[in-house]
């Protein structure tokens, strides 16, 4: 089999769309960025998530430590169950504070993690006790006027 | 009147049985092809030479292309998030819409009409100018010789199409938006790399630009070996290829939209 400028051709055909996918994939994608494969898991019961979905960022002081996993229906206690993926290198106190914020006016909803001063840390499996629900823009509207009124009588 | 009548409701159930002959005798070509393929795995130069026409030759309108369309996106995408002064989410928008479907689906569409028509022109003219019959003679079979390796070619090359489109159409975007406007530059990439997820977005571009190589190429194959020998029927069957092929790319588009994309955000 001789070598032929085809073959350079299609060499660097070949190459430039590896070259490519990598770019994709690092570049766009982010790919090294976050390893969700040294991660712990952690859960939280919130009484109302608001907009936050499957995927969402995990953040503490605005940096992203993990991401949102699961998020169920729990009817023995009648809220939603927030599954979280941690990664491993960041460790939270026992008594984290996590709450559901929203990124800008009209960003996308994830979950602030607020370090406590406990001594023990977050395990994996381990349940977060104090948590803040999303804000509800009706909620809050209606306990706005439910104060107006009670002002005025 | 009523002869006319019966004529036209004859010629219907013709074509409808006509249609479903040549998908059946289409589906037997495929799987034909399929159990054929060794040969041109065991002689891959065949396939490496099919490479260079479909896959370096389509180079150029593909990275023209993928560099305008981005351009495009970034400035239409520029003013109306301007509006919001969300100017610096173009990146996200820009990358999302060319990973997710413009990538795979304007790249199979130029594919289709670049290497697809001339795969089939290819193996129709051979057709009618008897080669294949002649490589049957010779104890060749044309379906392992000249099918399977412009069908694998066409395979391998569609994926790296998509990846090339997209990332200048990524680049066309940057070079609107970042130089040319002045969106900021660490924005325009982080909110890009924060939005895109590699399992979610890029690998299902992958998925689906890997679908389209296999749907443009099995109908350019078949309509070339379907295809008249005339001179007539060859042009019809390069037609019919960009026509029928640009349709199942999009129709098989939003079928696998529905299946990869439902759920997620």
């Amino acid at each position: 089999m001789q070598r032929t400028t085809m073959d350079l051709w299609v060499g660097l055909f070949v190459g430039v769309g590896i070259i490519a996918l990598m770019i994709l994939s690092l570049k766009v994608g982010n790919l090294n960025a976050y390893n969700p494969s040294q991660s712990y898991v952690i859960t939280g019961n919130f009484e109302n998530i608001g907009g936050l979905k499957v995927r969402a960022p995990v953040k503490s002081a605005g940096v992203v430590v993990g991401r949102v996993t699961d998020i169920q229906f729990s009817t023995q206690t009648y809220d939603a169950l927030v599954t979280m993926s941690v990664d491993s290198r960041f460790t939270f106190p026992k008594d984290t504070f996590a709450s559901i914020l929203t990124s800008g006016l009209l960003g996308e909803q994830y979950v602030g993690l607020a370090a406590g001063g406990d001594e023990a840390v977050l395990k994996d499996g381990d349940k977060i006790m104090k948590t803040n629900s999303a804000m509800v823009l009706e909620e809050l509207i209606g306990r706005f006027l439910f104060d107006k009124a009670s002002e005025s009588d | 009147m009523f002869r006319h009548l019966i004529s036209s409701v004859r010629s219907i159930g013709h074509r409808t049985i006509d249609g479903i002959w040549r998908l059946g005798y289409a589906s037997r070509f495929f799987v034909l092809v399929l159990l054929k393929s060794g040969t041109s795995l065991r002689r891959f130069n065949l396939v490496i030479r099919e490479l260079y026409f479909t896959g370096v030759l389509s180079l150029i309108i593909i990275v023209v292309s993928g560099l305008f369309v981005g351009m495009v996106l970034g400035l239409q995408g520029f003013e109306t998030l301007q509006k919001y002064g969300s100017e610096s989410a173009v990146g996200t928008l820009v990358a999302l819409s060319l990973v997710r479907e413009l990538g795979p689906v304007v790249a199979a569409l130029l594919f289709a009409s670049r290497a697809g028509s001339a795969i089939t022109a290819e193996i129709g003219l051979m057709k009618a100018t008897e080669q294949l019959a002649a490589m049957g003679m010779m104890a060749v079979d044309p379906i392992a010789r000249v099918v399977a390796p412009r069908f694998w070619s066409g395979v391998i090359s569609m994926p790296l199409l998509a990846a090339i489109f997209s990332v200048m159409g990524v680049y066309g975007g940057y070079l609107v938006t970042v130089v040319f406007i002045g969106v900021d530059e660490g924005s325009y990439w982080s909110q890009m790399q924060s939005a895109v997820d590699f399992r979610f977005d890029i690998l299902n571009g992958f998925i689906k630009s890997c679908f389209f190589g296999v749907a443009v190429t099995a109908i350019a194959v078949f309509e070339g070996y379907d295809a008249t020998p005339t001179a007539e029927g060859v042009s019809g069957a390069t037609t019919r290829t960009v026509v029928t092929s640009s349709l199942v790319i999009l129709g098989l588009d939003f079928i696998l939209t529905a299946f990869m994309f439902r759920g997620v955000s």
